[in-house]
């Protein structure tokens, strides 16, 4: 596949859809795995990185997983095209900068991502729209196992798979899903949350990981510890967190909609209002008020086709993505005219907020 | 005194190496603390002052000479204890003392409980580190180490033209190693 194939299209996850699709964006599996023999990445010489590039690279495109998929040395690519990869979560911000003796192979529906010589040798990533943790992991188990007999992985029976950093030892597996939770934030919560989350093991993050601003309410919770417990009791725990976050926040939905609903009422009419008629619109606006878009498809003030939009659309206004649309480079005052258009063009459809859904929703999460 | 490494020649360098809270004496001979990278301890002011690199002998980038190092790749327990990482799947051996305490730390727990890979044909494992492989001898930490021996040997023998013309290789190969 080439690059200009897969950056006009978008990845399977941000179409939206599957399990709890209201409230779970996406569920990610990622795996850390070394090569016996070659010094970490952060620790080797571009000519050893180089060579195990030119040792996993072969064997990535080989699995039947991986057929047809795009497969390129980071120095191949352009900025604005790393950037697109990180706006969708194909790769990580640190390994987007890296120089020589890199690469990326991402199959055909972008559900499947492995980065070379990202901290670790390898960086295998299954993402997938909506709470599907397990059917994630199988299909990144699937590709670990075929890669386990033909690359000689680091593993020590009493650490398991040896990582460059001991944080991710043990499975080498972290586990995370994107949560909108609107509900939580306007009932401020959000701290509570986070902190109660740290006390049982997870760590709760921005849209963008590490040190990244929770934009458009949306949150990444993930597993902090990889050793002493098997992968699917890892995610088996993060699983059961997140049924009881999904009602902690259905239920502060309900709470915000009988304490302060006119507040509520606001936010979304302010929302359509700016989305439909504003002309220059920056990307924290957008991401503010799509989220109280997507909040309204939740609780019946849009018809729930929009939330499909909605989700395509926190991507596809993200300046690299925005950039690709364009296919020119855009000043940043270009990049918020452009965004504007995009957004009045897909919510064209969107009818005026009708609140009298509203209602009706309360009453029946009620019942 | 007889050497503690080969115990047959007489012991002239005297090492005390702090190990964790503890003290740790080792007795060698002249050949013996060669082969360990030990040189006459008189030489080691003249080389600091030649390379100006202060008090410590710096073997690896953060290495100081008495720690332990792995073999593989260099890596120094201070390395490990300034990043917070390892250097290579050796590593793990090498500082495995000092790996539970730590794991307790950070993941609670300090045993693998999940996957076991099937075994892969040993034919595939490669280790350009091991020292017949050129690879290895391109490895900047052994280049380096190897100039430094070099270096303090022509100090001890007053060789100072050597000398200048070995602390500018080695500023050469430790402004390339950065840069890649």
């Amino acid at each position: 596949m080439r690059i200009t194939n897969l950056l006009n299209k978008p990845a399977e996850w941000m179409q939206g859809g599957g399990p709890e699709s209201d409230i779970v964006i996406s569920s990610r599996i990622r795996l850390a795995r070394n090569l016996r023999g070659y010094p970490f990445p952060g620790w080797a010489k571009k000519e050893l990185r180089a060579q195990v590039v030119s040792c996993i690279r072969p064997v990535l495109e080989e699995i039947p997983e991986m057929s047809g998929a795009f497969a390129e040395e980071m120095t191949h690519l352009s900025a604005l095209e790393k950037q697109v990869l990180v706006e969708r979560h194909l790769i990580s911000r640190e390994h987007a900068a890296k120089g020589p003796g890199c690469a990326v192979v991402i199959n055909d529906q972008q559900s499947l991502s492995i980065m070379v010589n990202e901290e670790d040798h390898l960086r295998m990533q299954a993402i997938l729209p909506g709470q599907q943790l397990i059917t994630a992991y199988r299909a990144l188990d699937q590709v670990d196992s075929e890669l386990e007999t033909r690359l000689p992985y680091a593993f020590d029976p009493d650490y398991g798979y040896l990582t460059c950093c001991p944080t991710n030892l043990g499975t080498g597996l972290r586990a995370s899903v994107m949560l909108h939770l609107p509900g939580l934030v306007l009932s401020d919560q959000m701290t509570q949350t986070m902190q109660g989350a740290s006390k049982i093991g997870l760590a709760v993050r921005g849209q963008y990981g590490e040190g990244t601003d929770a934009l458009a309410n949306l949150f990444q919770i993930s597993n902090q510890n990889t050793l002493g417990a098997k992968e699917e009791d890892i995610i088996a725990h993060l699983e059961r967190v997140i049924e009881q976050l999904l009602r902690n926040e259905k239920n502060a939905r309900l709470k915000v909609l009988e304490d302060r609903a006119a507040m509520i009422q606001d936010q979304i009419g302010r929302a359509y209002a700016v989305l439909k008629y504003a002309h220059i619109v920056s990307s924290k606006e957008a991401l503010t008020h799509l989220s109280m878009i997507r909040l309204g498809c939740d609780m019946n003030v849009f018809p729930t086709e929009a939330r499909g939009i909605v989700t395509r659309l926190l991507t596809a206004i993200q300046p690299a993505h925005l950039q690709i649309t364009a296919s020119t480079k855009l000043s940043m005052e270009e990049r918020d005219v452009l965004r504007a258009e995009i957004i009045q063009e897909n919510l064209k459809a969107l009818t005026p907020p009708d609140f009298r859904g509203i209602i009706q929703h309360r009453d029946n999460e009620n019942e | 005194m007889k050497c503690d490494n080969c115990k047959i020649s007489k012991a002239t360098i005297f090492v005390s190496q702090k190990v964790g809270d503890k003290f740790q004496k080792v007795n060698l001979c002249k050949q013996c603390a060669s082969e360990k990278g030990i040189e006459d301890p008189t030489a080691y002011a003249l080389v600091e002052m030649l390379e100006g690199m202060g008090k410590q002998m710096i073997i690896g980038s953060g290495a100081t000479r008495d720690e332990p190092i792995c073999p593989d790749c260099g890596f120094s327990l201070t390395d490990t204890k300034k990043t917070g990482r390892y250097g290579c799947a050796n590593c793990y051996q090498v500082f495995r003392d000092r790996l539970d305490p730590l794991l307790e730390a950070i993941q609670k727990k300090t045993r693998h409980e999940g996957k076991v890979p099937r075994p892969c044909a040993e034919s595939l494992v490669l280790n350009p580190l091991s020292l017949e492989n050129p690879a290895a001898i391109e490895n900047p930490e052994i280049r380096l180490s190897e100039l430094r021996q070099a270096l303090s040997k022509s100090v001890e023998g007053e060789d100072y033209e050597e000398a200048a013309r070995l602390r500018d290789e080695i500023s050469k190969v430790e402004a390339s190693y950065k840069n890649c």
